[in-house]
């Protein structure tokens, strides 16, 4: 064994590792297809068997589960070529502020009003 | 940090199934609240794992940004009133999308990363969702609100103009696509925010219902395009649990008004001409009237009554007088219940919530499938601002624009009284027969001036 060919081994090992970190873009597309699909039907499961009487808070408490989408703004919200501030990482930060409302606010609001279900129960 | 990438999804996973049991919860109130700590859990976990995993996350932009939403989003839910959820929740909408379309913005410009085409093709699906979920749901929330004329746009030239909006929108996401040209990906984002406006404005106030939980559904599918951008599997499955509740939230409005999707979002208001021309024989017909004391006295002696609220309830303010008055009545024997159209408030479950907050106990609220067959055994029913959804014409007249719409069958009970501000017709334009039968009896006035005027005749 040359140590050419080590060189390329382990050079196709980083590359694997980096891969592996990033390893989101190693998903085929199928696969996320499948996860999208599959979750759909668990959705319409789940919701069809939530009582009518809860549908506001329902819609309040998925509107703070949409606030998932903080993941998408925290990858945003990063150091960009060693400029902490840039157009990507600002965007992203907004991003992020916007979300949190939904989560924070959200969660909240369904609680109180999950509350309000309960505490007639005297 | 990099180390924890490998945990990352298997994270993930554990945080989707706690957003599964967040929903699943909600099937009972008392399996809701812990279903929500779960939604609460699964979220933070996320968030940990995301910064754990991001390649040279900025915290202190981070930090900043969280605790500003925190403050914000909490005062707000503490603070909003319950009559003002539907626009609260459209606001919410509204910055989904938003957030949406400053990611796919924010990964656009990323330096560092080159999208290749399947990432670039799932950066525009995922920016002009948001982009129109955006401006749609500000519209809604300005609808809702009345900040803005609830009044539909209306004119030949607003289906072109939508169509343009929509065919240019691809054109230059398409563009986007091909040559990676930056330009066109804003030109993009624009006219999907543009085309956001156009889709709702046509919209009637009254169709908001739906329209509420339309939008609901496009956040998450907001969401769920992003996801597919980031290959990230947490953000497709809270996504798609969210974009399917709304679908069938949206499929429930729909069936409870008689109308298909296609109907709401294209067709414009309801009845229209066939109500003006039903109303049309001109023919005075005679019903009774009676004031909130005779109202009162036939409560009192009756063994069951069913109360039907509708959304002038909640316009008066008069929910926690009705609670009272109902407290009252059960006080001398009399079985009261509460029976809720799926459209009695505006939006999905909203009446109930108006309820639970004046201490309605939660059993005496019931489903329209749930009471209907009870009617027949009623002595009283109590219809406070509610009426086409106590249209027997809905039954009975083929000819009606509502026909075939599911109502609360109050027209079966022994006696009917219906609390009404004058005779004009409801939100669908419609005469009521129920209002012209031997055994109903009107109460004229503001809907809690007569339930306090009610209370007081029982205390008596």
């Amino acid at each position: 064994m040359t140590t050419e060919t080590l060189n390329q081994a382990a050079t196709a090992a980083v590359q694997a590792a980096q891969q592996a970190v990033t390893h989101a873009d190693s998903m085929p597309f199928v696969t996320i297809f499948t996860i999208f699909i599959l979750a759909i039907f668990v959705g319409y499961h789940v919701v069809w068997n939530v009582t009518p009487a809860l549908h506001t808070p329902l819609m309040a408490v998925t509107n703070a589960i949409s606030g998932i989408i903080v993941v998408g703004a925290l990858l945003q919200t990063v150091t960009v070529g060693g400029e902490t501030i840039s157009l990507t990482s600002v965007l992203g930060a907004v991003a992020v502020f916007l979300a949190s409302v939904n989560i924070f606010g959200g969660f909240a609001v369904t609680e109180r009003m999950l509350d309000m279900f309960k505490k007639k129960k005297k | 940090m990099h180390s924890l990438a490998p945990y990352a999804d298997w994270a993930y996973l554990v945080a989707a199934i706690l957003f599964i049991l967040a929903l699943k919860g909600l099937s009972s109130p008392l399996s809701a609240v812990a279903g929500n700590r779960y939604g609460m859990a699964g979220m933070a976990l996320s968030i940990i794992m995301t910064l754990a995993v991001a390649p040279n996350p900025n915290f202190a932009l981070i930090v900043v940004a969280i605790a500003a939403g925190a403050v914000v989003g909490i005062w707000r839910a503490r603070t909003v009133p319950m009559t003002q959820m539907p626009e609260t929740v459209a606001m919410m909408h509204s910055l989904v999308g938003l957030a949406a379309v400053l990611i796919a913005l924010a990964a656009v410009h990323h330096t560092g990363v080159h999208h290749d085409g399947v990432h670039r093709f799932e950066l525009f699906v995922g920016c002009f969702i948001g982009g129109i979920t955006f401006t749609a749901s500000v519209v809604a929330w300005g609808k809702l609100s009345g900040k803005l004329a609830a009044k539909p746009l209306k004119g030949a030239w607003v289906k072109p103009v939508q169509i343009v909006l929509a065919t240019a929108m691809f054109g230059f996401g398409a563009h986007y696509f091909i040559t990676e040209t930056l330009q066109s990906f804003w030109i993009m984002t624009a006219l999907s925010l543009v085309l956001g406006y156009f889709l709702i404005a046509p919209i009637g106030g009254g169709d908001m219902p739906v329209v509420v939980s339309m939008l609901n559904s496009y956040s998450g599918w907001a969401a769920a395009g992003i996801g597919f951008t980031l290959n990230n599997s947490v953000l497709i499955i809270a996504g798609s649990l969210v974009g399917s509740s709304g679908a069938i939230l949206s499929y429930i409005m729909c069936k409870a008004m008689n109308r298909s999707l296609l109907n709401v979002i294209f067709g414009g208001g309801m009845g229209g001409e066939t109500a003006v021309a039903a109303s049309g024989d001109g023919e005075q017909k005679a019903y009774k009237s009676g004031s909130a004391d005779d109202a009162a006295f036939l409560m009192s002696n009756a063994d069951s009554v069913v109360i039907v609220p509708g959304y002038g309830l909640a316009v008066s303010r008069a929910q926690h007088a009705l609670q009272e008055f109902a407290e009252a009545l059960a006080h001398k024997g009399v079985t009261v219940r509460y029976a809720i159209h799926p459209v009695a408030g505006r939006m999905p479950g909203h009446m109930n919530v108006l309820l639970a907050e004046a201490e309605v106990p939660y059993e005496q609220v019931l489903e329209m499938e749930e009471i209907n067959s009870d009617f027949s055994n009623t002595d009283v029913v109590l219809v406070i601002g509610a009426n086409d959804v106590v249209n027997p014409a809905a039954q009975r007249d083929k000819a009606s624009p509502i026909y075939g719409m599911p109502i609360l069958e109050a027209h079966k009970a022994r006696t009917v009284i219906v609390v009404k501000r004058s005779m004009s017709a409801g939100y669908a334009g419609l005469d009521n027969d129920l209002f012209y039968m031997d055994k109903t009896m009107m109460v004229f006035g503001d809907a809690k001036k007569v339930v306090e005027d009610m209370l007081k005749a029982t205390q008596h």
